[in-house]
């Protein structure tokens, strides 16, 4: 985790990543992950927040997988430039998206402030990513835009929402939260019915919630 | 030097759904008939048993079930003057991989074709004027009727175990059914399936607009089934992982639930899996297939030779082996000469999702990928194009197939993408939101075609076929007619707030998003080898011992989902290869 300082977002209430020892992030980036999916996904009283379910071990376990390696993308060159219509056309893999992002952000962040991501204050921290977003903090080594919106946002969703299994949802709380019953798959007996659906959800291990 | 293998009477190159059939008819027939596909096998058990298929991640995120485009895809540019770029992640189209095909990861809609559709340059002509199409659209009849197609849209349909509604069984009217529908000559195999909320809310709604719902066909069985090959279905009990997975139930037609196991009883067909087809060979004359070359899992060059080649891959596997065999002309758009790779088209999708009160439970979890209502007043010609100037039509339909929260939760307009104001319209919207669509044709245009990319490689060393496609102002402003409709609708329906995507004059094709694996066209069917590839038999014109199947047949994109029209074609494709051209091999249409 983040160094503790007064200024660091407030202790989460069991944080997933305790017990768990990242295998691809350095701990610079692991306190960058863990900060950012706190803002991303925040505690509150709607329910657990991404580091809370155990969102930064989802992307870190994901960074093992054939697609961090960009290895089920068409990845032959020339890279060229196109509109955004034609969709993803870098050479970066998932992995060096990661590693190049938080690198940009954190260099970004502290020739700004004296201070890495991690360190600033929440309310600072949602500025900083709101800027993202919206393209408006450069790096030359890649677009942010693009590393927020098609890698840490989106592997943060999945992560949160995916099944147990993969290392977030911990105890299928985001489920809960949203009322989806997980992998029950077998609704004959209610689809015909527009009311509350009277079970909780079921995990692909069998676990009830 | 490559590996000869022994001659076959048939080899099919692709096994999905129009491999299977044509593999079924003609070992059916007595032949030797081999099929080669470049992906794995795979079946319901294990590949897609309970629950392991059943995981957002797996099969959503990380496509599980489709085409690995790091060894081939395709490129995609707007215009003819643009320079292509790699289609490098999976976005607007879902192209499937291994046996089955997209006959694995598809919905389950299990449409027909409207008559006038087939004969669309003739019918435009005749009911408005031949001025009406206007300059760079390429209308063209597609050489075959729907009363001929009947009786194979009847075998595909009892092959599948369909659950619908007929609305005209041989000109009778039926009150429920789609009543703008073309004669059928007997109703569905099975009834409807069960509405779920969105589609009673739909049919409710479009009632008191003053439409006609009825329910869209769907291969998804409402009720135990057992089809004319002794292939057995279980009624399908709404998982909500249709689009993107396997079917856990046996209720989703697929090639493997409703042919395969009676094929591969027959000893006279063999099948080849991570078999990647190189080419079609010719003979001397460039006028005779003597088969085709493929490369092995081990990566070893291997022949089969064989006295009849049939292209039964995805849509742009089809028209790329054409291309890369120097089969029939290449298209040319400068002078609009030539024939491969012409007339490429799309389907126009709009689609809005609605956001209703707290008390009204839509559960996006519950569906099936065919199950809904569906309205055609405005599919095809079943209105007035006169004042409105334009081609097209479709259909539009409020579906519920079936959504989780990693493929995507819709939220109203304006919320945040994140943050504790994301994470309250999540929890406030998820049981709460529906989705309707408007799926509409996209004609044939000049500047809309297929060819080879001049400078990215599969891993193979061949060129990736090149799509040069965008939306023409005549869909634009059919989208912007249709899509119209569907707002109306959506209000009707008691939304309290609408998002979503219509398609208008200025919008270009978005490569990203998904919006249907609909491609079509490229080997256009036809009555005229100048602006055909096949007759209507789907036989090469130039080639005679080659028939090609697919959606790349379609001379333009139709409204319906196209897989209904597909089957049915290599069901008619099978019957005539079976009763005429085996007893005198040969072009069964004077060129």
């Amino acid at each position: 985790m983040a160094a503790s300082t007064s200024e660091v977002a407030p202790p989460t209430a069991t944080p997933a990543s305790n017990d768990y020892a990242p295998s691809f992030f350095t701990p610079a980036e692991w306190a960058f992950l863990n900060a950012a999916c706190a803002r991303l996904i925040p505690n509150d009283d709607n329910g657990p927040g991404a580091v809370e379910l155990g969102v930064p071990q989802f992307i870190d376990r994901q960074m093992g997988t054939p697609w961090a390696e960009g290895a089920l993308w068409y990845m032959q060159g020339p890279f060229l430039e196109a509109k955004a219509e034609f969709g993803y056309q870098s050479a970066l893999t998932p992995k060096q998206q990661y590693r190049l992002g938080i690198k940009a952000i954190d260099e970004a962040v502290q020739a700004a402030t004296g201070k890495p991501f991690a360190a600033l204050p929440p309310t600072e921290q949602d500025a900083w990513l709101k800027r993202i977003e919206k393209g408006e903090v450069k790096s030359d080594a890649l677009s942010l835009k693009s590393f927020f919106g098609s890698f840490l946002l989106k592997n943060t969703m999945e992560g949160a929402f995916g099944d147990p299994l993969y290392g977030g949802n911990k105890d299928m709380a985001a489920w809960k939260m949203i009322g989806h019953p997980g992998v029950r798959a077998d609704y004959l007996e209610f689809v015909a019915e527009a009311k509350p659906y009277p079970y909780g959800p079921v995990s692909l291990h069998g676990k009830r919630g | 030097m490559a590996v000869v293998n022994k001659p076959v009477d048939v080899v099919i190159v692709g096994f999905g759904w129009t491999g299977a059939i044509m593999a079924m008819e003609l070992a059916d027939a007595g032949l030797q008939v081999v099929a080669l596909e470049r992906g794995d096998d795979a079946n319901t058990e294990p590949n897609w048993a309970y629950p392991k298929v059943v995981d957002e991640i797996a099969q959503s995120a990380r496509n599980g079930l489709l085409q690995n485009l790091s060894k081939t895809t395709v490129t995609l540019r707007h215009g003819k003057d643009d320079t292509a770029v790699p289609y490098r992640q999976i976005g607007s189209f879902k192209p499937g991989q291994g046996v089955g095909g997209a006959g694995i990861h598809w919905s389950g809609v299990h449409s027909r074709v409207m008559p006038e559709e087939l004969r669309l340059k003739s019918h435009v002509t005749e009911r408005y004027s031949a001025k009406f199409i206007p300059k760079d659209m390429q209308l063209q009849d597609w050489g075959v009727s729907y009363d001929e197609l009947e009786p194979h849209f009847d075998r595909f349909e009892y092959v599948c175990g369909t659950s619908g509604q007929a609305g005209n069984i041989q000109g009778r009217k039926i009150e429920g059914g789609n009543v703008f529908e073309a004669p059928r000559s007997r109703d569905f195999p099975l009834p409807p399936l069960a509405d779920p909320p969105t589609s009673a809310l739909f049919a409710k709604a479009v009632r008191e607009l003053g439409y006609k719902p009825y329910a869209l066909p769907a291969a998804n069985a409402s009720r135990p089934y057992v089809n004319s090959y002794g292939c057995q279905l279980g009624p399908c009990n709404f998982c909500g992982f249709c689009s993107d997975y396997g079917c856990i139930n046996y209720s989703k037609a697929s090639p493997q639930t409703t042919i395969l196991p009676a094929l591969y009883r027959k000893p006279n067909f063999s099948l080849r899996t991570n078999a990647h087809v190189l080419k079609v060979n010719t003979d001397s004359t460039g006028k005779k297939a003597t088969g085709v070359t493929y490369v092995d899992a081990a990566g070893r060059e291997i022949e089969q030779p064989a006295s009849m080649v049939v292209l039964a891959a995805f849509h742009l596997h089809n028209v790329r082996l054409m291309l890369s065999s120097n089969i029939g002309k290449p298209y040319d758009p400068e002078t609009g000469e030539g024939v491969v790779g012409r007339n490429f088209c799309y389907q126009v999708l709009n689609s809005v999702n609605l956001f209703f009160d707290k008390n009204t439970y839509i559960n996006q979890f519950m569906g099936a990928g065919g199950v809904g209502q569906a309205i055609d007043e405005f599919y095809g010609d079943n209105f007035d194009h006169g004042p409105l100037n334009f081609i097209g039509g479709g259909v539009i339909w409020g579906r519920q197939t079936g959504n989780g929260p990693v493929r995507g939760i819709p939220l109203p307009q304006g919320t945040p993408g994140w943050g504790s104001a994301w994470k309250q319209a999540v929890k406030d919207n998820y049981l709460h939101s529906g989705r309707i669509e408007a799926q509409l044709s996209n004609m044939a245009y000049r500047g809309c075609f297929l060819d080879l990319d001049p400078t990215y490689k599969d891993a193979y060393g061949s060129p990736l076929l090149r799509m040069t496609l965008n939306w023409q102002d005549n869909d634009q402003r059919l989208s912007e007619y249709v899509g119209g409709k569907l707002q109306d609708i959506g209000h009707a329906m008691g939304a309290k707030s609408m998002s979503g995507r219509i398609i208008k004059r200025g919008t270009d094709w978005d490569t990203r998003a998904y919006q249907s694996t609909h491609i079509n066209g490229g080997t256009a069917m036809g009555t005229d080898p100048k602006t055909s590839v096949l007759n209507k038999y789907l036989q090469s014109w130039d080639v005679p011992n080659l028939f090609v199947l697919g959606a790349n047949v379609f001379a333009h994109g139709i409204g319906y989902n196209p897989t209904g029209m597909v089957g049915a074609l290599a069901f008619w494709a099978a019957h005539n290869i079976r009763s005429t051209y085996l007893k005198n091999p040969g072009p069964m249409v004077a060129k």
